[in-house]
């Protein structure tokens, strides 16, 4: 086995240095070495989006990376958008609109969501569908989470 | 309890209002607990060595190098467990079955691929795996059938040997004379349907983590199941510890729709290693194992004629069926839960005299067939619905008015099918007009027509359907399996400080329990919702409990938490009426404080719990009651529920892409607890349905090899592939369950399979084609529209 690598990433705020295996996975650097097991883990193939966490302010998929290639970078998770007590905007639209059911892929979602309300027009239900289809969602149909980012997209007004 | 409080009725209830979910803060902010998120200090590691056979003799296992890798603490195949560990054995009453043993890793011989076959348990997943690689197996390839039609010939080759044959379930259901009914009929209409083959895909998937606590000799099981009680009571049995000593904790769990829903070969390999070991020991399916080897599901052939009259009424129909259930019988549900079903519910919602379905269920080198969201309806109600609106097209009817002619009617119930259902009054008929009133589904045909006479491939598709939900201990939930699915108990006490807990023995995984069972014991208890906490998915709650299956957690669980709330309410206005010096009648009891109505003297909750276990001498001891109730609610028959779905779609002709510009279901589910999670419930549903319709196919070549092992080859719905859902709430009369609820989980996946496939048959019904085989992809639908063209359609 190679030998460990030093990386140093930014979490939510928080700076973490850490020697670990070259080839160990982001999502697994985050869940089982920093314990934030709010990111998840759902096909380890990049498709069904789970485990979505922003790097340097993108939406990406941390189990389609090395933790080592995030040497240097910022990354946000879902422990970073609010707390139970406070819960971030994105959050509470969730609640509001019940957009979760089982919440397993709920923190993939909240991240993506997080990225194209930044970056995306949302300006129809068809934009804000084409802005979830990396992400699955198994229980709610998708109707209520469309619900929720609209009223998100609305909130916002136009992108500048 | 006997008579009914007139004043619950009066107060301001939580149940029927869109409350929002308690469960929701913690899974919106990474504070969900699921099983992979819990690692005990010392946790080991499984990764799994499964067949790459269908069906071989395993000659011999060598563990080469794999000691060899740094962290691997043991490999093991099933000669290493045996001692360990019995089989769970799924037994049933029904005559001529044959109960496949089960077994954590194969014994023997392998029966399909992904099966497994060696254990390797080190200090981490990467190492675990890394020694898979040095493992050897040498196996003795033996003949197969992988399709069903095959598995079920005489001259086939056993999977089972002792068995004596492939066909392991069958069952005939005959009713009145179907043979005449057909001779008589003015028109028959035949068709051989195909359900292909399913998986859920939960978005987590598979995990499980045995804890051994050498101090109490006691096993707790963590696990991503939807059955804890189930699965507590069957390990138990198979390692011979008793049930207080084996624990099934199911945390938060990330979905299910059945396919959590069985005892899994993992569970008990954790369970005996963990023991063996004297370690944790963990085990995490990728998204690659569950494809491969979770539970799937549906899998018949459905060949089926239906007899109608000159006015479209229904004569008989007569099906056979052939369910291929893979290579195990299912614990607990055994091989005969999904194809049983499929007979049994056939003759759908209608008025028939003549009735004869015939099933077989048999082995194929696959995995096992077990419960999934809809179980048998989605295969029958496809197969019913098709050949509805195959009559009505042969009679010039128009779908909905052949619906309306046969809907059993109000006066009618309760109605016994040529299957032996009894249907209970539910509103069958209302359902069809309510969807159709929703879309104004003349000016809907008219869109359509207008559409056609433009060139456009647009079409219409109705479903009508009914299921039996929160079933009672009259009829197990799989036909002929012994355990009890009848019944659910609700333990709640309100302790020291006021607080109330209930306990429960179902396991909510996505359906929102904790807020809707909090809503009806607020509202029976009197107390207020924020001071009800709602435990489930541990098997140590209550002392017998299922889980949470079959649409059956809102009339079961929620008539045991208002029995026992009832008998709580009782004990604490029985404590307040001592302490506040006035008649028990007198008093009430709402959002936390209690009233008396002849003075404005008042209580809070806390307050008499305080007084009832603190305070000594406050009530007379020989009068004082603990604030605590367990009872246990059967609605012994269960309750129907019913529905019509809708769906318009339009067929691109280049592309043969099928998109639905409207989808409409009305649903009547009796009392809703909280509309807008029954909205969730049917929007997620119908998206599966959708995914059945069009997608979703698990497919094995013919050398048994799986070859959608990944989510971009087994294609789920995403947003764009599923359109807004218009849901009509239709509330007729209520059933006779205790709080006038029936279950609502699965009947989205019932329907729109069968709508779908109707309207796509619709669309393309001038090159006079009928859908028979579910999904209608792209290549299916060219292919079928090349077959047309060249009979000389279109």
């Amino acid at each position: 086995m190679s030998a460990r690598a030093e990386i140093t990433v930014t979490v939510n705020g928080l700076t973490h240095t850490r020697a670990v295996d070259p080839r160990l996975l982001l999502s697994d650097f985050l869940r089982h070495e920093l314990g934030l097991t709010g990111t998840h883990v759902g096909c380890e193939h990049g498709v069904c989006g789970a485990c979505t966490i922003l790097l340097d302010g993108r939406s990406a998929r941390s189990c389609l990376m090395l933790a080592v290639q995030a040497d240097g970078a910022a990354i946000d998770t879902v422990e970073g958008l609010g707390s139970m007590e406070a819960l971030g905007r994105v959050q509470q639209a969730f609640r509001d609109h019940h957009a979760l059911q089982c919440g397993f892929c709920t923190p993939g979602f909240l991240m993506t969501i997080t990225d194209m309300l930044r970056h995306h027009a949302l300006e129809s239900d068809a934009q804000i569908r084409e802005a979830l289809s990396g992400n699955i969602c198994r229980c709610t149909g998708y109707e209520h989470i469309v619900n929720a980012v609209r009223e998100l997209a609305r909130e916002r007004g136009p992108l500048k | 309890m006997t008579g009914i409080d007139a004043s619950v009725e009066l107060r301001p209830r939580l149940v029927g209002q869109r409350i929002k979910r308690t469960e929701d803060p913690r899974l919106l902010t990474g504070c969900g607990r699921y099983v992979d998120d819990i690692t005990p200090p010392g946790t080991l590691h499984v990764a799994i060595r499964r067949s790459d056979q269908p069906h071989a003799l395993i000659r011999g296992i060598e563990a080469g190098e794999a000691f060899a890798v740094p962290g691997v603490v043991g490999v093991f195949d099933a000669s290493d467990l045996d001692a360990d560990m019995a089989p769970a054995i799924p037994t049933s009453r029904m005559t001529g079955y044959y109960a496949t043993p089960f077994r954590p890793l194969a014994q023997g011989k392998v029966r399909y691929i992904g099966e497994p076959v060696v254990a390797v348990v080190a200090e981490s997943r990467y190492a675990a795996e890394d020694a898979l690689e040095h493992i050897h197996i040498d196996y003795e390839p033996l003949p197969f059938a992988i399709r069903q039609v095959d598995a079920v010939a005489d001259d086939a080759p056993l999977l089972h040997a002792e068995a004596g044959t492939n066909v392991i379930i069958a069952r005939t259901f005959a009713h009145g004379d179907v043979d005449a009914a057909i001779a008589q009929a003015a028109v028959t209409v035949h068709g051989r349907f195909r359900m292909t083959r399913k998986t859920a895909v939960p978005m987590e998937n598979r995990a499980y983590l045995a804890e051994w606590d050498r101090r109490r000799r006691a096993l707790t099981l963590h696990s991503s199941t939807n059955i804890p009680g189930i699965i507590r009571d069957v390990l138990a049995a198979c390692l011979d510890l008793p049930g207080n000593r084996m624990r099934v904790v199911a945390p938060d769990v990330g979905g299910s729709f059945g396919g959590k829903g069985s005892l899994n070969h993992e569970e008990m390999l954790v369970c005996v290693l963990a023991k063996k070991l004297e370690r944790p020991v963990k085990f995490v399916a990728d998204r690659m194992e569950d494809l491969t080897a979770m539970s799937q599901a549906f899998d018949e052939l459905i060949d089926a004629t239906l007899a109608v009259d000159a006015d479209g009424r229904l004569l008989g129909l007569d099906a056979d069926v052939i369910g291929d259930i893979g290579a195990y019988s299912i614990y607990p549900w055994t091989a005969a839960l999904e194809p049983v079903q499929v007979v049994s519910f056939l003759p759908g919602p209608y008025r028939m005299a003549h009735y004869r379905g015939r099933v077989r269920g048999v082995l194929t080198p696959k995995p096992p067939t077990g419960p999934y969201r809809g179980v048998g309806r989605p295969s029958s109600t496809f197969a019913m619905e098709r050949l509805m609106d195959m009559a009505a097209r042969a009679l010039g009817l128009d779908p909905a008015e052949m619906r309306r002619r046969n809907l059993v009617t109000t006066e009618e119930f309760p109605y016994r099918t040529g299957s032996g259902i009894i249907w209970d009054r539910s509103a069958f008929q209302e359902c069809l007009e309510a969807v159709c009133r929703h879309v104004d589904y003349p000016a809907l045909v008219k869109a359509r027509d207008a559409a056609r006479a433009a060139g456009r491939w647009v079409g219409i598709g109705l479903a009508s359907y009914a299921e039996l939900t929160g079933i009672g201990s009259r009829i197990a939930v799989a036909p002929g399996m012994p355990i009890n699915t009848g019944t659910e108990t609700a333990a709640i006490r309100i302790d020291a400080t006021g607080a109330v807990t209930a306990a429960f023995g179902i396991s909510s995984h996505g359906q929102g329990l904790e807020t809707t069972l909090a809503q009806i014991v607020a509202d029976e208890i009197g107390c207020r919702l924020e001071d009800v906490e709602i435990q489930h998915g541990d098997s140590a709650l209550v002392p017998m409990g299922t889980g949470t299956y079959a649409s059956r957690s809102a009339v079961l669980g929620g008539g045991a938490a208002t029995k026992s709330a009832r008998v709580v309410r009782g004990k604490l206005l029985k404590a307040a009426a001592h302490l506040m010096q006035v008649p028990v009648e007198d008093l009430d009891a709402e959002a936390g404080i209690i009233r008396a109505r002849s003075s404005n003297a008042t209580m809070t909750v806390k307050e008499v719990a305080n007084a009832v276990y603190s305070q000594m001498g406050r009530i007379p001891h020989d009068q004082r009651e603990d604030l605590v109730a367990a009872e246990t609610y059967d609605p012994y028959l269960g309750t129907a529920c019913s529905s019509t779905h809708l769906a318009m779609v339009e067929i691109d002709p280049e592309t043969y892409g099928v998109t639905i510009t409207r989808y409409a279901v009305a649903e009547d589910c009796g009392r809703l607890i909280n509309p807008m999670i029954v909205d969730g419930q049917v929007h997620g549903a119908v998206a599966q349905g959708i995914g059945a319709a069009l997608l979703e196919e698990v497919v094995h070549d013919d050398d048994g090899q799986l070859v959608t092992a990944s989510l971009a080859d087994y294609l789920v719905p995403v947003a764009t592939s599923v359109p807004d859902i218009g849901i009509v709430h239709v509330e007729a009369e209520l059933p006779a369950t205790l709080g006038g609820f029936r279950g609502i989980g699965e009947g989205g996946t019932i329907g729109a399979p069968a709508a779908i496939a109707n309207a796509v048959s619709d669309a393309l019904s001038h090159l006079g084609i009928e859908v028979d085989t579910l999904p209608v992809t792209p290549d299916r639908i060219f292919r079928l529209v090349e077959a047309a063209r060249a009979k000389g359609m279109g």
